[in-house]
C-alpha cells in the first residue's frame, strides 16, 4: 500500500503538494496552538494577578513565562488518583471526549484570505481547510465537550462532580439556544455557511464592514447576546458553575488529578479560544481590517489581535464578576436571552427585506 | 493510507479548488493528531509518576467524611425537563439555518413564512413558561 | 463489592426525590471545619443539619486549672480573627469580678487596638463572603488594608493573629512612638478603599441578585434565636452591648449603630460595611482624646477574684461575646463558660437557609461571618 503515494498518477496528481501543505499547516497549527493554550493559562494568571495587585506567577523563567512548562510537567508526574467504585473507563473516557472536539474545531478557523509564497509561485489559503457548513461543523463539536463533563460526572462516583455534571449540562444546551439563535441574523446577511465566505462578506467599508455594524440595531443586539452565551458555554465567570468552587468544592473534575485534570484544563481554554475566533468571525470580520488588500499576512495580525480581545475580556469578567446563581442563570438565558434572539432574529429579517 | 486511496478517488481539480468531501480531509487528520495527543499523554504520565494507592485515597471526596451516600442516586426531574425543551428548540434552530442562508432568494415569502414559523414555537414557548417548566425554583 | 465506609446517616431520611449533600468539614465555603449536611431537592434545600465539633479543643476545660494570669493566650484561640475582642472579654470579666480600676490610657488603648480588630475581622469577612459568592478580586483586595492593621498588630503586640498585650489591671505595656500616626495614616486611606469595595459591589447587579431577598430573618425571629451583632442589627433590632451596656470609654466616645431594615444577606453586608466607617470614627475620636499616664493599675501579685459569679459581655465583631466567671475565691477559676456569638448566630442558618438554593447557603454562611474557633470552643 505505500507504494500507492510513490506511483506514477499519484505523483502526478496536484493532490501531492496539496497534502504536503496540509501535513505542514495542521503541524504548524497544533503546535502553535498548543503553545498558545498553555500561554494563555500564563497570560490569564498575570493579568488576573495585576487586576487582583498582585504579581502572579514570576518565578520560573524570565517573567514567569518557563511557568507552563513547569506545569505540564508537574501534571505528568501527579499521581494519578481513580475514586472507587468510579466507572474507570468512563472516567478515563470523558476527559479524552471533552479534549478531542476542543481540539478538532480549529482545522475548520479561518485566519487569513490566500496569499502567494515567494519562491514557489502557490497560492496559500490561511486556513485548513473549508467546508461549506463551517459553522454548523463547529457547533457540532463544541456541543460534543458536554459529553465529556456529563460523563466526568457521572463516572466520579462523587455527588459534588454529578451535581456539577447535570448543572454543566443543563447550562450549555440552554446558552446554545440564545447562542445559533443569535449568529441566524449574521448567517441570513452572508446567505452561507461556510466560514471564509462569511469573512468576506465582511470585506467592504475599508474591511470595516464587520456584521456588527451592519444591520443596526441588530447586529450588537446580536452580538451581545452571542458573547453572553459564548461566557456560558465555556463555563467562565460569571457562569462558572458547574466547577463553582465555594459550592461544588470543584464541580465535575473533582476527582480528577495528574493529566486527567489537566485535560480538562486545556479543554476549558481551548473552547475559550475557539468561541472567541467564533466570535471574531461571525461579527467582527475575522481577519478582515484595513489594508488587509494589499497585504494578505494583515490578515492573521488583525485576527489574533481580535481573539486576543476578547480573551482578555474573560480574564476581565473573571477579575470583575461574582458569579451567577443557577437559576438566574437559567432564567437568563430562558427567559431573556432566548426571546431576545427571536425578536432580535424577526427583525433582522424585517430590515434585510424592507430597507437593505 | 485510506485517506489517501480516498482522495484519488475524488475528482482531480487544480489546488486550492478540491471537492466538497475534501475539504473534511485535515479535519479527519486533526482528529486523529486530537486524539494521539491525550492518549499519549496518558501513556507518558503512565510510564513516568508512581502510583501509591490506600484505600483512604480512593475513597471519593466527600469534604473530608466518609461519603453518607452512593452518588449514583436519584437526581431531579428537572434537568430532564431542560434536556426535552433543548430538544424541541434545538431542532427548530436547525431549521432556521437553512432558511437563513437561502433568505435573499425567498423574499416575502421567506419572512411570512418564518414568522408562522416562530409563531407556532412561541405559543409552545408561551405554554412551558405559563406551565412553569422554565422555572427553577 | 463490599463499601464498608459508606455509612447511613439516621437523623436525614429522605423523600425519593431528595439527595443528601455532604458540606464540610474539609470545603471551601464553610469557613474553617463546620460541617453542613443538606437535603436536596434538586438544587432546593429543603432541610439542614449543622455539625460541629470537629475544632473542639476543651477550651473550658482547661481554664478551669490554669491560673488566671495563664487563661488570656488560650482566648486568642477561641475566636482567632478577634483575638484583641476576645483578650478584653477576658480581663475585663476579671477586673469587674475584682472591682479593678482600669487607668483612662489603657482604657483607650484598649478601644483602639479592640476598633482596629473589628477592622481587621471585617475586612476578613468581606473578602471571604465575596470570595464565597464568586468576587475573587474583592477577596484579595479586602487583604491589602487587613495588612496594614496586622503590621501595627505586629509592632504593637509582637503576633500578627494572636495579639495580646491586655493584662488584668490594664495594658502589659504602653503604646510604640509612632504607633498614633501609623494608625492616623491607616484611617487616611480607609474611607477611598471602602469605597473601592462599594464600586466593586453595590452596583453590581450579579451580586445584588446573589444577596438581596436571601436569607431573610425578622427582627422578632433574630430575637428569639439570640442573634447578637451584625446579623441582629441587620434585622432592624438597636441592640448593640457598646451602647447598652459601655465599658470601657465607649460611653465617652460618638459613634451610630448602623441598622438594616429587611435582615437579608445585602443588609448584613450593609451594616457591617457602616461599621467599618464607624469603626473609624471610634479609633480617630479616641486617638484624639488619649490620654497620657499610666497604663496599669495597682493589682495584687496574685490574682484572686472574691467568690461569686459575674456575667460580662463585651460587642466582638461577631456579635455579644459573654463570660460566665464562677469563683470560689482561689487562684483558679471554678467554671468559665463563654456565651460564644457564632455559636448562636450560626443556629439561625436552617431558619434562613431551608427552602434556598446550595448556593444560597454558601453566601448566607458567609453573612454570618462564623469562626469555627469560637465555635467548638
Amino acid at each position: 500500500m505505500p507504494l500507492l503515494l510513490f506511483s506514477q498518477p499519484f505523483m502526478d496528481s496536484p493532490l501531492i503538494p496539496l497534502i504536503i501543505e496540509w501535513s505542514l499547516k495542521i503541524f504548524f497549527i497544533f503546535g502553535g496552538l498548543m503553545t498558545a493554550l498553555a500561554y494563555l493559562t500564563w497570560f490569564e494568571r498575570r493579568v488576573l494577578a495585576y487586576i487582583q495587585m498582585r504579581l502572579g506567577p514570576n518565578r520560573v523563567g524570565p517573567a514567569g513565562l518557563l511557568q507552563p512548562l513547569a506545569d505540564g510537567i508537574k501534571f505528568i508526574f501527579k499521581e494519578d488518583i481513580v475514586p472507587l467504585d468510579a466507572d474507570k473507563f468512563l472516567y478515563t473516557l470523558a476527559p479524552i471526549m471533552s479534549l478531542v472536539p476542543a481540539l478538532t474545531c480549529y482545522v475548520l478557523l479561518p485566519f487569513g484570505d490566500k496569499f502567494v509564497m515567494p519562491g514557489l509561485n502557490r497560492e496559500i489559503p490561511l486556513h485548513i481547510t473549508h467546508v461549506n457548513v463551517g459553522v454548523l461543523a463547529i457547533f457540532a463539536l463544541t456541543g460534543m465537550g458536554v459529553y465529556g463533563i456529563v460523563l466526568a460526572g457521572y463516572a466520579s462516583n462523587n455527588k459534588y462532580s454529578l451535581m456539577g455534571g447535570l448543572r454543566s449540562s443543563a447550562q450549555m444546551v440552554s446558552y446554545e439556544l440564545a447562542m445559533v439563535m443569535s449568529i441566524i441574523g449574521v448567517l441570513l446577511q452572508a446567505g452561507s455557511l461556510d466560514l471564509v465566505e462569511i469573512c468576506k462578506h465582511q470585506a467592504g467599508w475599508f474591511g470595516m464592514q464587520w456584521h456588527l455594524f451592519t444591520y443596526p440595531p441588530t447586529g450588537i443586539i446580536g452580538f451581545f447576546i452571542f458573547l453572553i452565551a459564548m461566557v456560558a458555554e465555556t463555563n467562565r465567570v460569571p457562569f462558572d458553575l458547574p466547577e463553582a468552587e465555594t459550592e461544588l468544592v470543584a464541580g465535575f473534575h473533582t476527582e480528577y488529578s495528574s493529566m486527567k485534570f489537566a485535560m480538562f484544563f486545556i479543554a476549558e481554554y481551548a473552547n475559550m479560544v475557539t468561541a472567541s475566533a467564533m466570535a471574531t468571525i461571525l461579527f467582527l470580520g475575522g481577519w478582515m481590517g484595513p489594508f488587509v488588500d494589499q497585504f494578505p499576512l494583515l490578515g492573521p495580525v488583525y485576527f489574533t489581535a481580535k481573539v486576543g480581545f476578547f480573551l482578555f475580556l474573560y480574564v476581565w469578567l473573571r477579575g470583575t464578576l461574582p458569579r451567577y446563581r443557577y437559576d438566574q442563570l437559567m432564567n437568563l438565558g430562558w427567559k431573556f436571552l432566548l426571546p431576545l434572539s427571536l425578536v432580535n432574529l424577526v427583525l433582522t429579517a424585517t430590515i434585510a427585506l424592507f430597507f437593505m | 493510507m485510506l485517506i489517501c486511496t480516498a482522495l484519488s478517488l475524488l475528482p482531480k481539480e487544480t489546488s486550492g479548488e478540491y471537492g466538497p468531501i475534501a475539504g473534511y480531509v485535515p479535519v479527519v487528520l486533526l482528529l486523529l493528531i486530537a486524539i494521539a495527543f491525550p492518549v499519549a499523554a496518558l501513556a507518558a504520565g503512565r510510564l513516568v509518576r508512581r502510583k501509591v494507592e490506600t484505600p483512604e485515597k480512593q475513597i471519593p471526596y466527600e469534604c473530608g467524611v466518609d461519603p453518607i451516600s452512593d452518588s449514583k442516586d436519584r437526581f431531579s426531574v428537572r434537568y430532564y425537563m431542560i434536556a426535552m425543551l433543548f430538544l424541541v428548540f434545538d431542532v427548530e434552530t436547525i431549521f432556521l439555518f437553512p432558511w437563513a442562508v437561502i433568505y435573499d432568494k425567498l423574499g416575502v415569502f421567506g419572512l411570512v413564512e418564518i414568522l408562522i414559523f416562530l409563531g407556532i414555537l412561541v405559543v409552545g414557548y408561551y405554554y412551558a413558561w405559563r406551565k412553569g417548566a422554565l422555572n427553577w425554583v | 463489592m463490599s463499601r464498608p465506609f459508606i455509612q447511613s446517616r439516621p437523623e436525614i431520611e429522605t423523600e425519593a426525590s431528595e439527595t443528601v449533600l455532604n458540606m464540610g468539614p474539609q470545603h471551601p465555603s464553610t469557613h474553617g471545619v463546620l460541617r453542613v449536611v443538606l437535603k436536596l431537592d434538586g438544587e432546593i434545600v429543603t432541610d439542614l443539619d449543622c455539625d460541629m465539633g470537629y475544632l473542639h479543643r476543651g477550651a473550658e476545660k482547661i481554664f478551669e486549672n490554669r491560673l488566671y494570669p495563664m487563661i488570656p493566650p488560650y482566648f486568642d484561640r477561641l475566636d482567632y480573627i478577634a483575638a484583641v475582642s476576645n483578650g478584653l472579654l477576658y480581663v475585663e470579666t476579671v477586673e469587674k469580678a475584682m472591682n479593678l480600676e482600669i487607668p483612662p490610657r489603657a482604657q483607650y488603648l484598649r478601644v483602639i487596638l479592640t476598633e482596629l480588630n473589628r477592622l481587621s475581622s471585617h475586612l476578613l469577612w468581606l473578602a471571604t463572603h465575596a470570595l464565597d459568592i464568586g468576587a475573587f478580586t474583592v477577596f484579595l483586595w479586602s487583604f491589602r488594608e487587613r495588612e496594614e492593621i496586622l503590621k501595627i498588630f505586629e509592632d504593637f503586640f509582637g503576633a500578627r493573629l494572636t495579639c495580646h498585650a491586655f493584662r488584668i489591671g490594664g495594658m502589659s505595656y504602653d503604646a510604640y512612638p509612632e504607633f498614633k500616626s501609623a494608625v492616623m495614616a491607616l484611617m487616611d486611606i480607609f474611607p477611598k478603599r471602602l469605597e473601592e469595595y462599594e464600586t466593586m459591589l453595590n452596583e453590581n447587579r450579579i451580586w445584588l441578585s446573589r444577596t438581596v431577598g436571601v436569607g431573610i430573618i425578622s427582627g422578632a425571629d433574630a430575637i428569639d434565636l439570640g442573634l447578637t451583632g451584625p446579623p441582629l442589627r441587620a434585622s432592624g433590632v438597636d441592640f448593640d452591648v457598646r451602647k447598652a451596656h459601655p465599658y470601657e470609654c465607649y460611653a465617652d466616645l460618638k459613634f451610630d449603630i448602623p441598622l438594616g431594615d429587611s435582615g437579608d444577606t445585602f443588609d448584613r453586608y450593609l451594616v457591617r460595611m457602616e461599621e467599618m466607617r464607624q469603626s473609624r470614627r471610634i479609633i480617630i475620636q479616641a486617638l484624639e482624646k488619649l490620654p497620657d499616664g499610666p497604663v496599669m493599675a495597682k493589682v495584687a501579685k496574685v490574682i484572686k477574684p472574691p467568690a461569686g459569679e459575674i456575667y460580662h459581655s463585651v460587642e466582638s465583631p461577631k456579635g455579644e461575646l459573654g463570660l460566665f466567671l464562677v469563683s470560689d475565691g482561689t487562684t483558679k477559676p471554678v467554671r468559665l463558660r463563654m456565651r460564644p456569638a457564632c455559636f448562636v448566630n450560626l443556629q439561625s442558618l436552617k431558619k434562613m437557609a431551608v427552602g434556598s438554593l446550595v448556593a444560597d447557603v454558601v453566601a448566607i454562611i458567609g453573612s454570618l461571618d462564623i469562626v469555627l474557633g469560637e465555635i467548638d470552643r
